[in-house]
């Protein structure tokens, strides 16, 4: 049987990147429980559009925790209090008759807010821009079935690909660092030897990316981890460090960049 | 309008080679000079993206999310199809091409399967050198599972996330050839109509969703790899952002719009919880090879805690019904076999509208048999989603399911090369209609989109364009005035409706509804004329209510809403039109009045052996129908039977 629940809604409101942001108090009434987070946002927000008043802008898309659209901070959590769940996951059953639910965008210099809940993630798509992949044409892939990899490799390899890049990790680090967002990448790719041939160049490539964004440095805090929804383990920030010292010590060249490009 | 299917003629298993070289190529040193547009980041245009990218175009994607790798490709769950054979199964290029043309019920182009069979296997290896981590036998080769109506293994799979993983090789290829300034990539951008210029497709017209901006782009090709219309239905299993405006917009330019009434229900989906529902979320049909469907005998039964009724009150009407294949039946015979059961009265969980539209997929057989671990591995973090949307525990009781709209077969009619009726203008992916007939298997959307991109349209575009000689034109032209002024012109009229009363949501719920119950799981005359009755004034009452809140100069998703809900307003119609036509029952589409006596579906192959390819006249309520005849030169049409 589902309940239903009255709440109150302070969710933050900025009209654009430039425009100073605050809190607006919304009351949620006649809450369903079984709806998710997204759909008592739905509920609000329509209630706003009929009162011909902007609704609150926030992003989503495939409402199932895979896309990585989604995400905002409740009352202080990352995607919100329950474990390895995004926003569009997380049932109204987690709160209580009564609640008061502050809802605040991602906040990270790296992620500028576009509207209300909406932030600018781009830095993590160049992040992957500087090496995140497998160098391979279209076309030239010899037979699948020709290189054997250990179940226990590839297995951790998903592990770490699972990742959906939805950026909780930076909006919970106290230094705002995109470590375990980048750590899974290049950790996904490190343990196939299709990544082999490039592990040394990538992991550089990458961690000189990432710096160069806005994001902080990784103080070992552990945020990222407990508030991942995909739970990337914090193991594999430790496998890139070690990457990353081995590459700084053996490396023959100085990062230039790569052939073909302009 | 004259279908030219372009089909190249000889033996099958030599017409893609023998296409291929009498495709004209264009040399290297020339590719950088052609600016070729592509619509989607999906499996299929991130695909073509980077690989367009990676042999020398110049690539410009375009997308409406955020980043490239979200697009609703991510989202599929149970694998994609290829015919290694690495299990010595008995499978083979000519079994899949056969399996295919079957399960799609004798409504595809031999050519087209025969093709997406033949490259599939190619498609496995170059998503494994990408680095996918596809799962894995103890010996470290590729494992496969067995999937919807396939009698072999020939699924690969990454846990539950095999759409994610082939999604993120894409996307890295694509952001790979980003780096490398052969693909550029514009986020939060939405295409808002086509640019055709002396009958040619030139480019697009965007909104930037962020700051509002109207611009056109102009190239010497376009690419429409916008995905499914799926959402018509307001509730299916697609993406919030799924939509057909793409191509609507070329619909409406010219571009034939092929077998629209063939949509497919997906059987394993979490029902419906209440009236402010939003989406639906897809439980894998992977879960049909451990998972028992039933419901109980006695319409009594049904708010009964389902472990507490024994063996002999169950139904397990798939095994009843069709013996040889059980549960893993194609996917339009599970759902409709569900709605029967609930139709009965049968149905479980709770009550919505009065109704209960549920029936169990039980594990507890399998769980008993494999034990808790196995069951987890495989299906661990469907059961955790399926745990965190309903609120059960599937380890424990059973799930339960009900179908929903997922996948759409429809689509811009496309030749042999993938260009539709506009000439330089290609679909690909779910966008068109081409490989699946009147139902597409399992498994088959992924290795089509990744057909098409990786594998075929670099070929059939490099075609088009060493034969290109248009001039060049520039954002002057009165045609790409003309395109921009009508976009402005309808976000005008979008946001300064004469009343506005209703929400975009709202008329899309409405819309949703009245599709569902007329054009969805079963279809008869008089519900569909009922809904062709409705539906043009319901767009009236539209454009003369809808409420849409701020400017079109900013970030506004109650704009971009409504902008949608506009298209789907008459996608929608053409989909009611196009089931009337069809005076038959095939694959996903069954007409009521076209069943044999135990309710199968009966085909019309004298009469409706055709692809419907409908053309836009003008007026909405009377498109033109064209129709490409369908020959099968291999496999012999035959009643589908699964019993
Ligand atoms: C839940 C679910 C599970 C599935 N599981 C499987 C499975 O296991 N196996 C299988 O084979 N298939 C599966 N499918 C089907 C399959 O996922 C899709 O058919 C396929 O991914 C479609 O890919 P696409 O590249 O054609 O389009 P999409 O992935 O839908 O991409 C569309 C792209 O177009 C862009 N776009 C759309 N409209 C516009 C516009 N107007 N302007 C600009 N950009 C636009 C979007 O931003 C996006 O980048 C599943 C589908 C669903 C819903
Ligand atoms: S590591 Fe986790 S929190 Fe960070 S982007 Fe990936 S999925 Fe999101
Ligand atoms: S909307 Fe896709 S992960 Fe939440």
């Amino acid at each position: 049987m589902s309940k239903k629940l009255n709440l109150t809604l302070h969710v933050w409101r900025q009209k654009g990147p430039k425009s100073s942001g605050g809190f607006v108090k919304y009351p949620a009434q006649g809450i369903d429980d079984h709806m998710s987070f997204l759909e008592m946002l739905d509920v609000v927000n329509e209630g706003l559009i009929e009162k011909g008043e902007e609704p609150i802008a926030f992003d989503h898309d495939c409402r199932e925790g895979i896309c990585g659209s989604c995400g905002v901070m409740i009352n202080g959590m990352a995607h919100g209090p329950r474990k390895a769940t995004t926003t569009c996951q997380l049932h109204m059953r987690v709160f209580s008759d009564g609640d008061e639910i502050w809802v605040e965008p991602w906040r990270a210099a790296a992620f500028p807010v576009v509207k209300d809940l909406v932030v600018d993630r781009g830095a993590l798509d160049r992040i992957v821009q500087s090496g995140g992949y497998v160098s391979v044409r279209t076309g030239s892939a010899p037979d699948a079935n020709n290189l054997a990899v250990p179940k226990t490799d590839a297995d951790l390899a998903m592990d770490a690909a699972q990742c959906i890049g939805c950026g909780a990790c930076v909006a919970a680090c106290p230094n705002a660092s995109a470590s375990l967002f980048t750590s899974a990448k290049i950790g996904h790719l490190a343990l196939l030897p299709q990544g082999a041939p490039e592990r040394e160049d990538r992991v550089r490539r990458m961690v000189a990316q990432h710096d160069a964004e806005l994001f902080g440095s990784c103080t070992q805090h552990g945020e990222c981890e407990a508030a991942c929804p995909k739970e990337i383990s914090i193991n594999f920030i430790a496998r890139m460090n070690a990457d990353f010292i081995k590459t700084a010590i053996t490396a023959t060249t100085d990062l230039k960049p790569r052939e073909g490009t302009e | 309008m004259e279908l030219r299917s372009n089909v190249p003629t000889g033996p099958i298993e030599k017409r893609w080679e023998k296409h291929r070289f009498d495709l004209k190529l264009v040399n290297p040193a020339n590719r950088r000079k052609h600016t070729v547009i592509v619509v989607g980041t999906g499996l299929a245009g991130g695909a073509a993206s980077a690989t367009l990218g990676e042999l020398g175009y110049n690539v410009h994607a375009f997308y409406y999310q955020d980043s490239p790798r979200r697009a609703h490709s991510i989202a599929a769950q149970g694998g994609i199809n290829a015919a290694k054979n690495y299990q010595n199964d008995g499978d083979s290029i000519y079994r899949l091409f056969y399996d295919t043309v079957k399960g799609g019920d004798f409504r595809a182009r031999e050519s087209n399967v025969y093709r997406l069979a033949e490259v599939s296997a190619n498609i496995i290896d170059q998503c494994t050198a990408q680095g996918v981590p596809f799962a894995r036998e103890y010996s470290g080769l590729l494992d496969n599972r067995s999937f919807g109506g396939a009698q072999v293994s020939r699924t690969f799979y990454a846990r539950g996330q095999t759409g994610q993983q082939l999604l993120l090789g894409a996307y890295q290829a694509l952001e790979r050839q980003v780096n490398a300034g052969t693909v550029t990539t514009h986020g939060r951008h939405e295409m808002l109509d086509l640019i055709v210029i002396d009958g040619v497709a030139r480019g697009i017209v965007t909104r930037n969703l962020v700051t509002g901006e109207i611009r056109a782009w102009l190239a010497d090709c376009v690419v429409l790899a916008s995905g499914g219309y799926g959402n018509v239905f307001y509730l299916s299993t697609n993406a919030k952002g799924c939509n057909t405006t793409a191509t609507w917009r070329a619909h409406r330019l010219g571009a034939a719009f092929a077998n629209p009434c063939y949509t497919q229900i997906h059987p394993t989906c979490i029902p419906v919880a209440g009236d402010y529902q939003s989406k639906l979320t897809l439980m894998s049909e992977s879960l049909r090879n451990d998972g028992r469907v039933w419901v109980p005998k006695n319409a009594a039964d049904a708010t009964k805690d389902p472990r507490t009724i024994p063996e002999a009150d169950r139904d397990y009407y798939l095994e009843r019904r069709y013996p040889a294949f059980g549960n893993l039946v194609p996917r339009d015979i599970a759902s409709r076999a569900a709605k029967k059961s609930c139709d009965e009265g049968r149905g479980v969980g709770p009550a919505v509208d009065g109704e209960r539209r549920g029936v169990y997929l039980d594990f507890a057989d399998s769980i008993k048999r494999l034990g808790k671990s196995k069951i987890a591995e495989r299906y661990g973090n469907l059961f955790e989603m399926y745990e965190r949307i309903a609120g059960e525990n599937p380890y424990e009781t059973p799930m339960r399911i009900y179908p929903a709209s997922h996948y759409t077969m429809g689509g811009l009619w496309v030749d042999y090369n993938l260009m539709t009726t506009i000439p330089g203008l290609f679909a690909a992916g779910e966008a068109n209609f081409s490989d699946h007939g009147a139902n597409r298997l399992g498994a088959s959307a992924l290795m089509q989109g990744l057909a098409d991109g990786y594998f075929v349209l670099p070929s059939t575009l490099a075609g088009y364009l060493a034969g290109f000689k248009a001039p060049k034109v520039a954002d002057d032209h009165p045609e790409v005035k003309a395109a921009v002024g009508r976009v402005t012109e309808r976000l005008k009229k979008l946001t300064s409706a004469p009343k506005p009363s209703r929400t975009p949501d709202s008329f899309h719920k409405e819309l949703g509804r009245l599709v569902w119950d007329e054009c969805g799981m079963s279809r008869t005359a008089d519900g569909l004329k009922k809904a062709l009755a409705r539906i043009p004034a319901l767009r009236e009452e539209f454009w003369n209510g809808v409420r849409v809140t701020g400017s079109g100069e900013e970030f506004n998703q109650t704009l971009e809403k409504a902008g949608r809900v506009a298209d789907f307003l008459e996608l929608g119609e053409l989909m009611c039109i196009d089931a009337l036509n069809r005076e038959e029952s095939a694959g996903g589409h069954f007409r009521e009045e076209h069943q044999t006596e135990d309710g199968e579906a009966r085909r019309n192959d004298e009469e409706f052996s055709y692809v419907a390819a409908w053309e836009h006249t003008g007026n909405l309520s009377q498109p033109k129908l064209n129709k490409e005849p369908l020959t099968f030169e291999y496999v012999k049409p035959s009643n589908r039977s699964y019993k």
